[in-house]
């Protein structure tokens, strides 16, 4: 009798160390999770707007979870290993990133970090995020409990830099390679269009604010018509409704690491 | 007839051979060379970083000779181990993780160290390398994970019956996991 009641309390014990899981992947999936309610819902339906528009056209998906409790994992741990389980990006390219909040609270630091997919170390390099993202954008608007503001920011700066690596049109083209066909006059304008941004790209390696027109805007103006209501770069433009994976769902991306965090 | 006994033979064989697992245990295989040489890849990024970081804190403490050159020992000595994936065995593993847990430690020294000049920690060169060491560690540790998880992967299924009985005789092995650092499991002693 006594070793079952051993048994038993080996076994609960173990369900109660195993607990401490990541968050399985939402369903229906969505870009902006906000498991720690730090925004509102209009914030987070303008976000996720934003961050659907950004992944249809790039095909690289930015996901904003935000949580209470990082369960004892290391910040950069946490998102490496939500990003990889949820599979945040395509599968092949990689273009998966992760912007983890657990916000501030009484007797706990706040904690932030942005781990990049591995195709997307080569554009955001790790010095590029620590600076340029969340030093300068996302963490002094955190300390004012700004958390909107402060992920928008970060966000905008990320689809700056971001927005040229992958197309939506260079993916599929990878996907369905061989099923050529449809070689029309637009086909051959977005070609070059990536290739003349491309090599704008690669010299644009060091974020300057307030560079040029970004590409996805470009892309946008181009394919035309409705979206001319100002860019949803910079979260000014109403949102619309937007239901469960509007962006196509995730596509299985995985992560190795990469990327940066801060504290306050 | 001899010829047609030949090839059903050849056809049964083959069969066999993809269904008893052959061909998984040859993908499993190699998906751990594979991670293997991601870790050793992640490995090189640090070592690669070290060179620029240690000429950037010179700048700013060059008395900190001892530390500087402690580093930079380590880290020749940790990029002269290597291990060859298909040949594995625990010695060599634990001799490659002592050479980097070397490098670690310089590492980490040279980090306290560099705590002492407000200059240097102000420097933007100096953060951007900081941001990029952070996320090699972070990029080591997963790498780390993901070569054990495959080699679990792999390890399970040559000893999984019926595959045991005949795994050895295709020279699959068990292979060796990257074990914890030593003492990592005990808290780090505080002095004042």
């Amino acid at each position: 009798m006594k070793k079952i009641i051993i048994l038993f309390i080996a076994l609960v014990g173990f369900t109660v160390v195993s607990m401490a899981e990541i968050p399985e992947r939402p369903s229906p999936q969505r870009l902006v999770n906000d498991f720690a309610n730090v925004l509102d819902k209009e914030q987070v339906n303008q976000m996720e707007g934003a961050l659907t528009q950004f992944a249809k056209q790039t095909s690289t998906q930015i996901i904003v979870v935000t949580v209470s409790d990082l369960d004892g994992y290391d910040k950069a741990d946490y998102a490496q290993r939500l990003g990889e389980k949820w599979g945040v990006g395509q599968k092949g390219n990689d273009n998966g990133l992760v912007i983890l909040l657990k916000p501030k609270t009484q007797n706990s630091r706040g904690e932030v970090y942005v781990a990049t997919g591995y195709g997307l170390e080569g554009v955001l390099p790790d010095a590029i995020v620590n600076n340029a993202v969340v030093d300068n954008e996302m963490i002094p608007r955190f300390k004012q409990n700004d958390y909107f503001g402060g992920l928008a920011a970060g966000i905008n700066v990320i689809m700056d830099i971001a927005g040229g690596e992958y197309t939506a049109d260079n993916y599929q083209e990878k996907v369905s390679a061989g099923s050529g066909g449809g070689g029309s006059i637009v086909g051959l304008i977005f070609f070059i269009l990536i290739f003349v941004f491309l090599g704008r790209g690669r010299k644009r390696r060091f974020y300057s604010p307030g560079s040029s027109l970004p590409f996805w805007l470009a892309m946008g103006m181009m394919s035309g018509g409705g979206r001319s209501s100002g860019s949803y770069g910079n979260f000014s433009s109403g949102s619309g409704s937007f239901g469960g994976g509007g962006f196509g769902g995730f596509g299985g991306g995985s992560f190795g690491g990469g990327g940066a965090g801060g504290s306050w | 007839m001899k010829r047609y006994r030949v090839l059903l033979m050849a056809a049964v064989v083959a069969v066999l051979f993809s269904s008893c697992g052959y061909n998984t245990m040859v993908e499993k295989d190699e998906q751990v060379t594979a991670s293997w040489a991601q870790v050793e890849n992640v490995y090189q990024r640090r070592a690669d970083l070290i060179p620029n970081l240690v000429n950037t804190v010179k700048g700013y403490a060059a008395h900190e000779k001892e530390t500087l050159t402690g580093v930079i020992e380590a880290r020749s000595k940790a990029t002269s181990v290597t291990i060859d994936p298909t040949n594995m065995n625990p010695q060599m593993m634990q001799q490659f993780n002592q050479a980097q847990e070397g490098l670690s430690s310089a590492l980490s020294k040279l980090m306290v160290v560099v705590e002492k000049y407000p200059d240097l920690k102000a420097n933007q060169g100096f953060l951007d390398l900081q941001a990029q060491l952070e996320g090699t560690e972070n990029r080591i540790a997963v790498e780390r994970r993901k070569f054990n998880e495959t080699t679990q992967g792999y390890n399970s299924y040559i000893r999984k019956f019926p595959r045991v009985i005949y795994a050895g005789w295709f020279g699959f092995e068990k292979k060796t996991y990257f074990e914890a650092q030593q003492g990592a499991d005990k808290a780090p002693e505080v002095q004042f």
